[in-house]
């Protein structure tokens, strides 16, 4: 017996938060519909479109090389310079035995943010180009489970929390990969704007047309 | 104060990964438009949350009674906790670190373990005090949940240069690894969680989603008709 279709009704939206029905309204750019219920939203109008956000996902692919290709700090002591870069970090964690903080820094600071960008750039073409993405389905449900674990911004403040805890020890500096992290936190959060929902219902619009 | 229309009394269910409104779906049937399996209430979402929670609190007390660091400068040796680190920095006069590590590293963990232990108490008992007020506490919990990571990434950083500068020798110790997995435990009990039931009445919780109707689908009664 073949498995009837189940009926969508994409003129609703359903609270997340408190499974509330509404009907879902047309919005201008930039605005985002409140459930009135709980206060969550349920839906946004994106600020940017779709080129901005992309020229957004491709800054922040070359921010994120910087980032790690430039040292984030170095130390001067006994006359000699030292420098450290993120992987230096995730490198001398490791051997210092606590395995775990390096695995956590490397997933939450490098491989997470980086798989990020590169899945939004692949979505966000797929949706621009009108492309046939054979893995999108796939890529949006990872961005979905990603998008907490990526942690640039709690780094960022982590690292400068520690710069001025060693300050008085010795002379301690900031370098451009710092700053570039900065950078790399004010992408992030501005793609993490565009909100994935929304992304679906491009890409229905896209294939329909 | 107008009624309000839940999904789950009229059979309709929001994807939770797309957010697409489906009509009586079976239970566990996979979304049209994203494959997941859609539920109208996250499977096990209480036990699972229950079990990371009591993770978290039973692993919060090495966090905390464990050291973070262990240092040796020429004849002395001492070790920190997270909590003596931020006494440290509070004494040598870094009144505006102090209260940010107090804050990610203590209040915040603390605060999220009591926040998360009232909603999974309150539901539990079927208590429907005040839902508004536990939603925005759910959404609370959501948003700072990575922030008490900032500890972890400070000490990796000043092992790091510590160890370039020999200054002196800084070893991290198993506390900060037992503080991470508190982290990641409250995030991972925080997103099982499913804050649809804070809304719903005790006794619904049990019954299943109504079936779906026998004859005509159509003549079920719209959800926001009057
Ligand atoms: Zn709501
Ligand atoms: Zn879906």
């Amino acid at each position: 017996m073949p498995r009837p279709a189940i009926k969508v009704r994409p003129e609703l939206a359903i609270c997340e938060h408190c499974d509330s029905v509404h009907r879902r309204l047309p919005l201008e750019r930039g605005e985002a519909a409140d459930c009135k219920v709980c206060g969550a939203t349920l839906y946004r109008r994106p600020m940017l479109d779709l080129d901005a956000m992309l020229a957004l996902a491709a800054a922040a692919l070359i921010v994120f090389v910087l980032a790690n290709a430039a040292p984030l700090v170095t130390m001067e002591s006994g006359g000699t310079t030292t420098r450290g870069w993120l992987l230096t970090l995730v490198a001398t964690t490791w051997t210092s035995g606590v395995g775990a903080v390096s695995a956590i820094v490397i997933g939450t600071v490098f491989l997470f943010p980086l798989a990020q960008i590169t899945l939004y750039f692949y979505v966000l073409l797929a949706c621009r180009l009108k492309l046939p993405a054979p893995q999108f389905v796939n890529a949006m449900h990872w961005l979905r489970r990603l998008r907490p674990w990526s942690m640039v911004q709690v780094f960022l403040i982590g690292t400068l929390v520690s710069i001025i805890k060693m300050s008085h020890l010795a002379s301690v500096q900031p370098e451009p990969g710092l700053w570039a992290f900065g950078v790399l936190t004010i992408l992030l959060t501005a793609l993490g704007t565009f909100e994935l929902r929304e992304l679906w219902v491009l890409r229905e619009e896209a294939q329909q047309a | 104060m107008s009624r309000i229309v839940r999904g789950i009394e009229h059979g309709l269910i929001g994807c939770e990964a797309c957010g697409l409104v489906l009509e009586r779906p079976a239970q566990g049937s996979e979304c049209p438009r994203c494959g997941t399996a859609v539920h109208a209430r996250r499977p096990q979402s209480l036990s699972r949350s229950w079990a990371f929670l009591v993770a978290a609190m039973i692993l919060y007390v090495p966090a905390n009674l464990l050291p973070v660091l262990h240092s040796t400068k020429l004849f002395e040796s001492w070790s920190d906790t997270i909590l003596s680190g931020v006494v440290a920095l509070w004494e040598d006069g870094a009144y505006d670190l102090a209260i940010i590590v107090f804050t990610a590293s203590i209040v915040v963990p603390l605060l999220k373990m009591g926040a998360l232990l009232l909603l999974l108490l309150e539901v539990q008992r079927g208590g429907r005090q005040l839902p508004r007020e536990r939603a925005l506490l759910y959404r609370v919990l959501e948003y700072i949940g990575h922030w008490s990571m900032l500890d972890v990434f400070a000490v990796a950083l000043l092992v790091t240069l510590v160890h370039f500068g020999s200054l002196a020798n800084v070893e991290p110790d198993s506390g900060i690894v037992a503080f991470g997995a508190v982290v990641v435990l409250t995030m991972l009990a925080t997103m099982s969680f499913d804050p649809r039931l804070n809304w719903d009445p005790p006794r619904r919780r049990a019954t299943p989603l109504p079936a779906a109707p026998a004859v005509n689908p159509d003549a079920a009664k719209d959800p926001l008709s009057p």
